[in-house]
């Protein structure tokens, strides 16, 4: 009975901030809605049909997965490489920790105008910066040349969130007894060696809850996006997340846009499960073993 | 109490008024003598001149109350679809802005908005074919307030340094043009293709260039893009695109906001010219530091002619606002919008330089010299093609914009709009 006073706020909050919103956006998405009126003109399966086969929506479902991957590919040696050299002693330590983790406290949208100024076409520091080296930047700028604005937005989103890799595989390092260190030295191992076969294989439960949140974080990505290139030029750099706003909010197809909010829900999920099930399940057996 | 049930309590209490603020903020409709008011005036001089607006309005008629709420722009829009979407007509302001065309039919489709054909009749009349852009079978739902045009606004200075003598009137001295600003090193057109309209106000252009007045008006009607004047139109742009007027970088720029905006680098005398409606010169105003803009400096001459186009030589793009009544508005909303469209209240409007008045008894009123001859151009056009992304709806013209955009990108053909474009106007029929 106590327990029911404690849960039920919860549970309320959970059902007003996430139930009904998932149980609205899955009926929005079988109706043809313009965003104003009665819900009328019911579609049935319509508007999946027409997401799923819109060539935008299924570019910017392969964006996610370059950011997935990318993040992953990119951040993960990094993060390993910086967290190995953070984990020493050295001077200027706390420095060196601090610049790496700012980019992370910083909120995204800020991140974004920031390096919105920095790629300014012309302009911008990096484009004067290239100039200086006697590099020609593209005449489109960074992010308006289509090929390139994607592999700059990963650029972006690595530097903004290479911190908490870092900040993790810290944390997952301080867990690896210092005695392992010493009986491998006193055996003849090299620092590498130490780290390579000792360090590294026990950071593996940190590495993959990271690589999760990162996975679901790049599925989700939209502030970043938004606020640099608004999914263009020509979509090149249009997500899921920046898909369905932009049907919702700029077209008033809520209809459409609920549909690909649901088939964006769908595809997290999918992930999220198979992720559980095929990497994170390592994990949870060793514990019960 | 512990620690534990006090945080409880913080929780049920902010739970709580959590629950009445989604239900009770509505204090805006209801009252039959309370009229609210949104608009997008939020600066001075415009936001104290609506104010005494409505406290005249209140004057003269006793115990009615007029509620006036003054919004940034992007925030009005973002309320009104917020407002629209409860349904509610609590929620609902009474007198509000509309931009016309598809979005407006959409409107009146979902019954939100009162037809005003007979009770202004008057004033229809009085404002003229400007009005049809607010007409949805016949039936006059708003009355636009201003309308202005879109056209090129250069940089004389710059203009005259690489020797250009007169303003061009056809593509020839239009790339004319651009080749003698490129030759004195000065990059001739800015244009902020990252926020997508003001890239796709050129299609509009060379389609009011390539297309009769007939073919434009039954297409908006018909949802219908297979005259070829459409195709033909894309493929203009794709030529002025090849011809690399642009400014560096131009896919990522975007139109209004700070100096490495379109507007700023015409404004900081980057760039000799841009595409822009009449908001342009006061949006140059705010971006630069002395707040005046281009000043003396400032040129305007309309989009050039194109050969062989079926459009009238005199026929205008651009769009305006206007005011509407909601349907559950109360009644004195109606005298309240008529009042709004008074030689008065109009006249007060041009004075403060708030945009081109539809009253023609106020246009003289004009003080700013660039509005004051806008308007005159505005007026003499045999008609004014209200914005596509506008008139055809959201949804039709977010499609064309995004192909529009794709041919600025050097990734489509004319073709390719008119395919988009009939795709996402398939969709709508």
């Amino acid at each position: 009975m106590e327990i029911l006073v404690f849960v039920t706020p919860a549970l309320a909050l959970i059902a007003l901030f996430v139930a009904w919103p998932i149980v609205t956006a899955v009926r929005f998405s079988v109706y043809d809605w313009k965003g104003f009126g009665d819900l009328t003109d019911f579609v049935g399966l319509e508007n999946y049909v027409e997401v799923l086969g819109d060539e935008v929506f299924r570019s910017a479902v392969g964006h996610n997965m370059v950011i997935v991957v990318g993040s992953i590919l990119l951040q993960l040696p990094l993060g390993v490489a910086i967290a190995l050299l953070l984990n020493r002693k050295m001077r200027g330590q706390g420095l060196l920790r601090t610049i790496i983790f700012v980019p992370y406290v910083l909120a995204e949208v800020i991140a974004a105008v920031v390096w919105l100024q920095l790629l300014q076409p012309q302009y911008g520091f990096i484009d004067a910066f290239t100039a200086q080296i006697g590099l020609t930047p593209p005449e489109q700028g960074w992010l308006g040349t289509p090929e390139y604005a994607l592999w700059i937005v990963l650029l972006v989103l690595t530097w903004k969130y290479l911190g908490l890799a870092v900040l993790l595989f810290l944390a997952g390092m301080q867990g690896v007894s210092e005695e392992l260190h010493e009986a491998a030295q006193l055996d003849g191992a090299s620092w590498w060696q130490t780290q390579w076969r000792i360090t590294i294989p026990l950071l593996g439960p940190t590495m993959r809850t990271w690589a999760f949140l990162s996975m679901i974080g790049s599925i989700q990505c939209f502030d970043m996006i938004w606020v640099l290139t608004q999914g263009g030029p020509a979509n090149a750099t249009a997500t899921m997340a920046t898909y369905l706003i932009d049907e919702g909010t700029k077209r008033h197809n809520y209809g459409i846009a609920g549909a690909a909010s649901v088939i964006l829900f769908v595809i997290a999920f999918a992930m999220a499960l198979a992720y559980q099930v095929l990497i994170l399940r390592r994990d949870t057996k060793e514990d019960t073993v | 109490m512990s620690r534990k049930t006090q945080a409880l309590a913080a929780l049920c209490a902010g739970l709580m008024i959590a629950a009445t603020g989604c239900g009770g903020s509505g204090d805006s409709g209801g009252d039959d003598n309370t009229i609210t008011w949104w608009h997008n005036s939020n600066n001075d001089p415009g936001k104290g001149y609506y104010k005494q607006v409505a406290k005249d309005f209140e004057k003269a008629n006793p115990g009615v109350k007029v509620k006036v709420e003054a919004f940034a722009h992007e925030d009005m829009l973002t309320k009104l679809d917020a407002a629209f979407q409860s349904g509610d007509p609590e929620q609902i302001p009474d007198v509000y802005m509309e931009r016309g065309g598809g979005e407006l039919a959409d409107h009146v489709e979902a019954g939100l908005t009162k037809d005003l054909s007979e009770d202004a009749a008057e004033e229809i009349d009085m404002i003229g074919g400007s009005v049809a852009g607010w007409q949805v079978e016949d039936k006059t739902y708003a009355l636009p307030f201003s309308i202005g045009v879109v056209g090129f606004w250069y940089n004389k200075e710059l203009f005259a340094k690489a020797g250009i003598t007169a303003a061009p009137t056809t593509m020839e001295d239009f790339y004319d043009a651009v080749e003698k600003l490129k030759a004195a090193k000065i990059q001739p057109v800015s244009v902020g293709a990252k926020d997508a309209w003001p890239a796709a106000h050129y299609y509009y252009w060379t389609a009011v260039r390539e297309c009769s007045e007939d073919v434009l008006t039954s297409a908006v009607k018909s949802l219908d893009f297979s005259d070829p004047c459409f195709e033909k139109a894309g493929d203009d742009l794709a030529d002025i695109v090849a011809q690399k007027p642009f400014n560096n970088g131009f896919l990522s720029t975007g139109a209004q906001e700070g100096p490495t905006s379109a507007s700023g680098l015409l404004a900081t005398g980057k760039v000799a010219m841009e595409l822009a409606g009449h908001w342009e010169p006061g949006v140059m105003q705010g971006i630069t530091e002395d707040k005046k803009g281009l000043g003396d400096k400032t040129g305007w001459f309309a989009f050039p002619q194109i050969e062989g186009g079926q459009g009238d030589p005199g026929a205008q793009m651009g769009g305006g606002d206007a005011w509407a009544v909601s349907e559950g508005a109360p009644d004195a909303s109606v005298d309240f919008v008529k009042h709004l469209l008074s030689t008065d209240v109009q006249t007060g409007f041009a004075e403060n330089g708030m945009g081109l008045p539809t009253n023609p008894d106020a246009t003289g009123a004009l003080t700013d010299p660039a509005l004051a001859d806008l308007i005159k151009v505005r007026d003499s056009a045999p008609y004014v093609q209200l914005y596509f992304d506008t008139a055809f709806g959201q949804a039709v013209g977010g499609a064309m914009n995004d192909a529009i955009v794709n041919v600025f990108a050097g990734k489509g053909t004319g073709a390719d709009i008119v395919t988009a474009t009939q795709e996402a106007a398939d969709k709508e029929k």
